[in-house]
């Protein structure tokens, strides 16, 4: 069924009636040529692009839960390509490119809304820094802006200019960035991926890989077992439990990461800001909730909630940036598991497994990258060759030395 | 979270930077044949279980002792603290 004005305004005089459940609720078959383990954001694109782009059939994604039930319905919906590296860039330029068709590709809307992202700085030290990072983003295709003080002024008048110890003195501006629905990405992608006859197999969980000589040859699940020619991992927070059924040990450890939201108000903020002495970062949602969040809490754990002293540090940083900011009451709060990589880049790659594929490692940073990444996962399940955007993304870097270390802040997860 | 220190009591886990899994207190030996390997596994790879888990967490704003925690990674409950130095002499360290 495709969605369009036409058919709500047919639906309305006939009482809704007409509409129909938006993907199917099939049982698992014996056997698939394609099995994406976990119904994320990540894992539904890579379902969607495989069969829409790379006209690929037999393919079923499995999910433990329900679908988008991870992390893809518990970011703050950022949606940027403002980073430095090449490993890194190119992939985010990618996403972004995809994000601005999605709806239309879709036929689903996901509200994107490219309302742009300013990153503030704070010292001389740091706008180089940024002009750096914003000639390397037009260098790979990207937009970018450097803004001045009165520039900053005239677009959030309300942020704390003459802060004594950290003085906005302008920032990196990314017009294209913005936010984003983040079920309906799950939900847009389902739908889609569903229509090309991608079977979605809810409460499903994988509980072990069928290995024999080194090649894949399907997954035990609690509905059973399923066949599979080529098994794609998208289960980032997870990864390290879910590899482990296949022997593996990956470079990641599994945290927590916090994000609130406060009680709706009038529209004050034009885009996403980011704080640029501390971990802070805030948006305000089309309902008017300021959405914000900051730092990891920085150590391992698979509990979706965290502790005290992270609320306190982000709040903090909501403070020095935006005083007003404490009069508003804080509505919810929440925390997803986080994929940290040891140098803070993501994994697209096979692995010493024949057939066996892992995605992952994405840190905080998988939201934004959810189309490319859905994308140069289903080129490489489709192709056996990464995509031209994901070429060093590779699960071997740390031991050839070609490590992706975006913030320049070494090996260690709670660094990044 | 607190972290009951064996020679201070109770601390609030404010007090403490946490270095990650116990493991990298079983440093390779940099002569061994395999030593390449042997490190890369060291530095780089992690088990990152779910459920107990040792881990090094450092007093950094007190006595500056390193302590050994073991964690439930799923409900952050401590079932033992530890000093360092014993955990690593129990594991045939000197020191």
């Amino acid at each position: 069924m495709r969605y369009s004005a036409l058919k709500v305004l047919m639906e309305g005089l006939r009482g809704h009636t007409g509409w129909k459940p938006a993907w199917r609720d099939p049982a698992p078959q014996t056997d698939y040529d394609y099995v994406i383990v976990g119904g994320g954001g990540h894992g539904l694109a890579t379902a969607h692009y495989l069969a829409k782009v790379y006209k690929k059939a037999r393919i079923a994604v499995l999910e433990k839960g329900w679908i988008g039930s991870g992390n893809v319905g518990r970011n703050t919906t950022i949606i940027r390509s403002n980073y430095l590296l090449d490993g890194n860039e190119p992939l985010y330029e990618f996403s972004l490119k995809l994000w601005e068709g999605l709806e239309q590709d879709l036929n689903y809307n996901a509200m994107v809304s490219q309302r742009g992202i300013l990153n503030l700085c704070h010292s001389d030290a740091q706008r180089d820094a940024y002009r750096r990072r914003g000639n390397a983003m037009i260098l790979n295709g990207a937009d970018a802006e450097l803004l001045d003080e009165t520039q900053v002024r005239e677009m959030a008048p309300f942020l704390d200019f003459e802060n004594a110890r950290f003085p906005i003195k302008g920032g990196l501006l990314q017009r294209r960035g913005g936010t984003v629905r983040h079920d309906a990405v799950a939900w847009g992608y389902a739908r889609s991926a569903d229509s090309y006859g991608v079977d979605i197999i809810q409460n499903c969980e994988v509980t072990g890989f069928k290995i024999e000589k080194g090649a894949i040859k399907g997954v035990e699940t609690s509905r059973g077992y399923i066949g599979a020619k080529k098994v794609g991992v998208a289960v980032a927070g997870n990864s390290s439990r879910v590899m482990a059924m296949a022997g593996l040990r990956l470079p990641i450890e599994s945290h927590v990461l916090q994000a609130f939201v406060s009680e709706g108000l009038k529209p004050v903020i034009p885009g996403v800001i980011t704080f640029g002495a501390g971990h802070f970062y805030v948006s305000q949602s089309d309902k008017g909730g300021l959405v914000f969040g900051g730092d990891i809490d920085g150590y391992n754990s698979y509990a979706q909630r965290g502790n005290l002293p992270v609320v306190e540090d982000v709040l903090e940083g909501g403070m020095a940036l935006m005083p007003m900011i404490g009069r508003a009451r804080l509505l919810r709060m929440w925390g997803g598991l986080m994929d940290m990589s040891m140098d803070g880049s993501p994994f697209i790659d096979h692995t010493p497994i024949d057939g066996l594929y892992f995605n992952g490692g994405w840190c905080y940073g998988g939201f934004k990258a959810t189309p490319a990444s859905g994308y140069v996962f289903a080129h490489l399940l489709a192709t056996d060759t990464p995509h031209e955007t994901a070429t060093m993304l590779r699960l071997d870097r740390f031991r050839s030395g070609a490590m992706i270390d975006e913030k320049g802040a070494g090996a260690q997860p709670n660094l990044h | 979270m607190i972290i009951n220190h064996p020679l201070l009591g109770p601390r609030d886990a404010q007090e403490f930077v946490y270095h990650g899994d116990a493991s990298l207190i079983d440093r390779p030996d940099a002569n061994a044949e395999t030593a390449l390997d042997d490190f890369h596994d060291y530095l780089y790879l992690r088990d990152n279980p779910a459920g107990s888990h040792k881990e090094l967490w450092f007093h950094e704003q007190g006595l500056r002792s390193w302590l050994v925690v073991t964690r439930d990674t799923t409900t952050q409950e401590i079932s033992l603290v530890e000093l360092a130095s014993d955990y690593a002499k129990r594991r045939g360290w000197d020191r």
